[in-house]
C-alpha cells in the first residue's frame, strides 16, 4: 500500500490535517447534542453555526440557506424529492428536466420518481464531449415543469457544465435549478449568485474533508419538503441530530479549499497537461473523454480501444497505481457505463475507460513514474483480451 | 518477495490456500473469476455468485491483500459451455471442470497472474506437486519434470480435473492445500475464524445454478433431444427415449420401461439415435479406448504398463494394462471389467500417487 501512488482524487480525498485538528475536540469532549438547553448543548450548536457561517461564507450566500446532510447523494435527494414533491403540492407542476449523463444519485431518484410518484422525467441529451447545452435546457422547459437538475462538472470524464447560462435560461422562464457540485466544488467557485443556482449539493470528502457529511444550499423562498422528518433540525429540513465533528470539519475543509483554490489549480493545472499529452503522444488508439478545455484541472480521462477498463486498473494497481474507470464497480462484470454510452463512441472502445485525477498531494515525479509504466499496461491489457 | 496469486473462490479450500501461503511469507494476491451465466440468470453462477464474491473479499481483506475480480464470461461461454454442449450433441457425457482448468483457470487467469508479476497461480485444489530430475545420460536442466501427485487425503483428491496440465502450467502452479486433509483444512479455517469454514464443498457444474443438466439442454441445444427407440442388444424396440443428452451410461430410474428384471442404459448410438439397455451383467466392460490423450511428463510411459485408471470424478480407480495403439490413442484393458464406462469422460491414469495423464473415453467398439 506505501509504494502505491494514489491517483483517484475523484473517488475521495485523504483529510486534511488541519481539518482533522479542527474536528478532534468535538469526537472528543465537546459532545453536547446541539439541541439541548444547557452549556454542553450550546457548545455543539455554537460549532455548528460557526461552521454554517463559514459555509455560507464560501457560497456568498446566508447561513440559513445552508442545510447540513449526511452526503453528497442526500443532498441530491434531498433537493430531488424536497422541491419536486412541494413543487406539486403547492403549484400542481410535475415535470422534472435532467441529462442523461449525471450522477446516480440524481438519475436514479428522478427515475423512481417517474416510476413510483407519477413524475414525468424529461432526459435531456448531451453532446460528444458530455456537456449539456442550454439550448436543449430551453427546449425541454414547459408549464408543468417543476426543477431542472444538471450537475456543475461530470464524475467521470470532467466535463464542466455551463452552470451559469444554464440558469439564465431556467430562471427567464421562472423554473428552479439545482447543480450537483459534489465534483466540481474541489477545483471551482460556489458563487451560488454568480451561478445563479436555487440549490446545490456537496459533499465533504471531495475536498479533504470527512466522508459522511454534505450540504445542500437552498436558495430562501424555493418550496421544499423535507424527506426526513423528526426533531425539526436543520430549519425543519433534516431531522436528526448534527454530526458536530463532520460538520466542522466540513466547514474547515471548504474554508481551506476556497482559500488555497488557485494554490491547487496552479499545482495540478500543468500535470494534467502532462498526462494528456502524453498519452494521447504516447499511446495508440487513445482517445481523451469529455471537454479539453470545459475540465476539470485535475481531471484526465480516456478511452483505449479494445481494452478491458477493469483490467487495466487491475494491472495497474499491481503495479502500483490507484486509479478509476470513472465510475466504481469492482464486480468484473464489464458493461459501459450510460456516460460511456453517450460520448458516441465506437463499440470496442466502450468498455476501456480511465480516469486519473490528482490533488494536492500528487507530485510530478509521481506522474512520469505512471507516465512510464501505463503505454507497458495498456498492451499488456490488449494482449490478454 | 515471490509474488504468488491465489484463484479465490470464497469456499473454505482457496481461503485457507492464501492463509497457508501468506503465513510461508509469499506476497499473496487474490482474484476470481466471473464465469457465465445464462441470460436471465446473471450472479447465479455457484462459483461467482455475489455472494462468493463477497466472501471472498472479505477474506482478502481480512488477510490484507489485494483482490481482484477478473472478467471471464465470453471466454468461458465460447469454450466451456460450448464443449458441453457440443459433447451433448455428439451423444457424450462431458466434464467440463476439466476444460475449464485448462482454458480458464490454468490458462486464461494465468496469463492475467503473470501479467500482474507473479512468480505462480494457487488454488485451493487437493494435489501434490513434486520436482524430479529425470534419469539420463546428460544432466540438463531440461530433465528436470514436475510431477502431479494425489492428495495425502485421497477421498478428497482432485488429481482428477487437473490432470490435463502441461509441464509449463505445472511449473507455476502451487497447491497448498493438498498436504493436509480436508478436516484438518476445516479445523484451521475454524481457528482463523474464516466466514467459509462451514460451507458445504461445491458439488455440481457451475453454470448449471444447481438445476438439472437435462434443463439447461431442453434450453440451449434443443437439436440434441431428437425422440428415438429404446432397444436391447437384438435390436428389438422396447419404447421411446425423449433424445439421448437425457440418459447416462449405467443409469436405470426414469427409462419408463416395462420390465421383468430392472434395466440399465449400456450405451448410445448416435447414428441411429437409439439407446441400448440390458440387464445389469450386462453392464461390465472390460476395455476402452482413449483419446487426445495428455502426458503430464509430456511423454507416454515406455512400455506397456500396469497403471491405476480412473473412469471419472467420482470413480474408484480399478487396475488396467495400458497400450499405445497407433495414432497416440490408448487401449486400456482392466482386470476386472468396468461399469459405466462414458463416452465423453476421461480416463486418468496413476502410477501410484503419480498422475501419469489421461485422456477422452471414445465410443467403444464392444457394444
Amino acid at each position: 500500500m506505501e509504494e502505491t501512488i494514489y491517483l483517484d482524487y475523484a473517488a475521495t480525498t485523504p483529510l486534511d490535517e488541519r481539518v482533522l485538528q479542527s474536528m478532534l475536540p468535538f469526537l472528543n469532549h465537546i459532545f453536547g447534542n446541539p439541541s439541548s438547553i444547557h452549556q454542553f448543548g450550546q457548545k455543539a450548536e455554537n460549532a455548528i453555526e460557526v461552521a454554517r457561517e463559514t459555509v455560507a461564507g464560501v457560497l456568498k450566500c446566508r447561513p440559513d440557506e445552508i442545510i447540513f446532510t449526511s452526503c453528497g447523494s442526500e443532498s441530491d435527494n434531498l433537493a430531488l424529492r424536497g422541491v419536486c414533491f412541494a413543487m406539486r403540492e403547492k403549484m400542481n407542476k410535475n415535470q422534472i428536466l435532467t441529462s442523461l449523463a449525471e450522477h446516480h444519485a440524481v438519475s436514479r431518484t428522478a427515475g423512481q420518481m417517474a416510476e413510483l410518484f407519477g413524475f414525468d422525467v424529461e432526459w435531456l441529451g448531451v453532446d460528444e464531449f458530455g456537456m449539456v447545452s442550454p439550448q436543449t435546457i430551453a427546449r425541454g422547459i414547459n408549464n408543468k415543469t417543476a426543477l431542472v437538475s444538471i450537475m456543475m462538472a461530470n464524475n467521470e470524464i470532467g466535463t464542466i457544465n455551463p452552470i451559469s447560462e444554464i440558469s439564465e435560461i431556467c430562471h427567464k422562464q421562472g423554473v428552479l435549478l439545482h447543480t450537483d457540485a459534489v465534483q466540481a466544488a474541489a477545483y471551482l467557485p460556489m458563487d451560488v449568485d454568480v451561478l445563479g443556482v436555487d440549490l446545490l449539493s456537496l459533499g465533504g470528502h471531495k475536498f479533504y474533508g470527512p466522508k459522511g457529511v454534505g450540504v445542500l444550499y437552498v436558495r430562501k423562498g424555493t418550496p421544499i419538503f423535507p424527506i426526513q422528518t423528526g426533531g425539526g433540525q436543520e430549519f425543519g429540513l433534516r431531522a436528526g441530530t448534527q454530526n458536530v465533528p463532520y460538520i466542522v470539519g466540513f466547514a474547515e475543509a471548504l474554508r481551506l479549499t476556497e482559500m488555497e483554490r488557485e494554490m491547487r489549480t496552479t499545482h495540478v493545472k500543468p500535470m494534467q497537461d502532462r498526462i494528456i499529452g502524453s498519452v494521447l503522444e504516447n499511446i495508440p488508439d487513445s482517445k481523451l473523454t469529455g471537454h479539453l478545455e470545459h475540465r476539470l484541472p485535475n481531471h484526465c480521462s480516456f478511452v483505449f480501444k479494445g481494452v478491458d477498463g477493469n483490467l487495466l486498473l487491475t494491472l495497474l494497481d499491481s503495479a502500483g497505481f490507484a486509479c478509476s474507470s470513472g465510475s466504481a464497480c469492482k464486480t468484473g462484470n464489464p458493461e459501459p457505463s450510460e456516460v460511456m454510452n453517450l460520448l458516441q463512441l465506437p463499440s470496442e472502445w466502450g468498455l476501456g475507460s480511465l480516469r486519473i485525477t490528482l490533488g494536492k498531494a500528487t507530485t510530478i515525479d509521481e506522474v512520469e513514474k505512471f507516465l512510464a509504466n501505463l503505454p507497458m499496461l495498456v498492451s499488456k491489457a490488449r494482449n490478454l483480451k | 518477495m515471490t509474488k504468488v496469486v491465489v484463484a479465490m473462490s470464497g469456499g473454505v479450500d482457496s481461503s485457507m490456500a492464501a492463509i497457508i501461503l501468506k503465513q510461508q511469507g509469499y506476497d499473496v494476491v487474490g482474484m476470481m473469476l466471473r464465469l457465465w451465466s445464462e441470460a436471465g440468470k446473471e450472479d447465479s453462477n455457484r462459483c461467482c455468485t455475489p455472494d462468493a464474491v463477497a466472501l471472498a473479499r472479505r477474506v482478502a481483506a481480512r488477510l490484507d491483500i489485494p483482490f481482484y475480480v477478473v472478467d471471464a464470461k465470453e471466454i468461458f461461454r465460447s469454450t466451456v459451455v460450448n464443449y458441453f454442449l457440443e459433447e451433448y450433441l455428439q451423444g457424450a457425457t462431458p466434464n467440463p471442470c476439466l476444460i475449464c482448468n485448462r482454458t480458464i483457470r490454468w490458462k486464461f487467469l494465468l496469463e492475467h497472474a503473470l501479467a500482474m508479476g507473479a512468480d505462480y497461480m494457487a488454488t485451493g485444489h487437493y494435489v501434490r506437486l513434486r520436482s524430479i530430475l529425470e534419469q539420463k545420460s546428460s544432466q540438463q536442466a531440461e530433465d528436470r519434470k514436475i510431477q502431479l501427485l494425489r492428495a495425502i487425503d485421497r477421498s478428497k483428491d482432485q488429481s482428477y480435473v487437473l490432470h490435463i496440465l502441461s509441464q509449463e502450467q505445472l511449473g507455476k502452479a502451487l497447491f497448498p492445500v493438498g498436504d493436509f486433509q480436508k478436516d484438518k483444512i476445516r479445523k484451521m479455517a475454524e481457528d482463523e475464524g474464516l466466514p467459509t469454514a462451514s460451507r458445504p464443498d461445491s458439488q455440481d457444474l457451475c453454470f448449471l445454478a444447481g438445476e438439472d443438466y437435462r434443463k439447461f439442454i431442453e434450453r440451449n441445444a434443443p437439436e440434441s433431444l431428437k425422440p428415438g427407440d429404446i432397444v436391447n442388444r437384438d435390436g428389438s424396440i422396447l419404447g421411446q427415449h425423449q433424445g439421448l443428452s437425457f440418459y447416462t451410461i449405467g443409469q436405470r430410474k426414469g427409462l419408463g420401461l416395462a420390465s421383468a428384471q430392472p434395466l440399465y442404459v449400456l450405451a448410445k448410438q448416435i447414428e441411429t439415435n437409439r439407446l441400448i439397455v440390458g440387464l445389469e451383467d450386462e453392464l461390465g466392460q472390460n476395455e476402452l479406448t482413449v483419446e487426445n490423450v495428455h502426458w503430464i511428463a509430456g511423454k507416454p510411459p515406455d512400455s506397456i504398463c500396469r497403471v491405476e485408471v480412473k473412469i471419472r470424478y467420482s470413480a474408484r480407480e480399478a487396475w488396467a494394462e495400458i497400450s499405445q495403439l497407433e495414432g497416440g490413442n490408448i487401449r486400456v484393458r482392466f482386470d476386472q471389467p468396468q461399469r459405466d464406462i462414458t463416452v465423453g469422460q476421461s480416463a486418468v491414469f496413476f502410477d501410484g500417487d503419480v498422475v501419469l495423464g489421461g485422456g477422452r473415453i471414445v465410443a467403444n467398439d464392444c457394444v
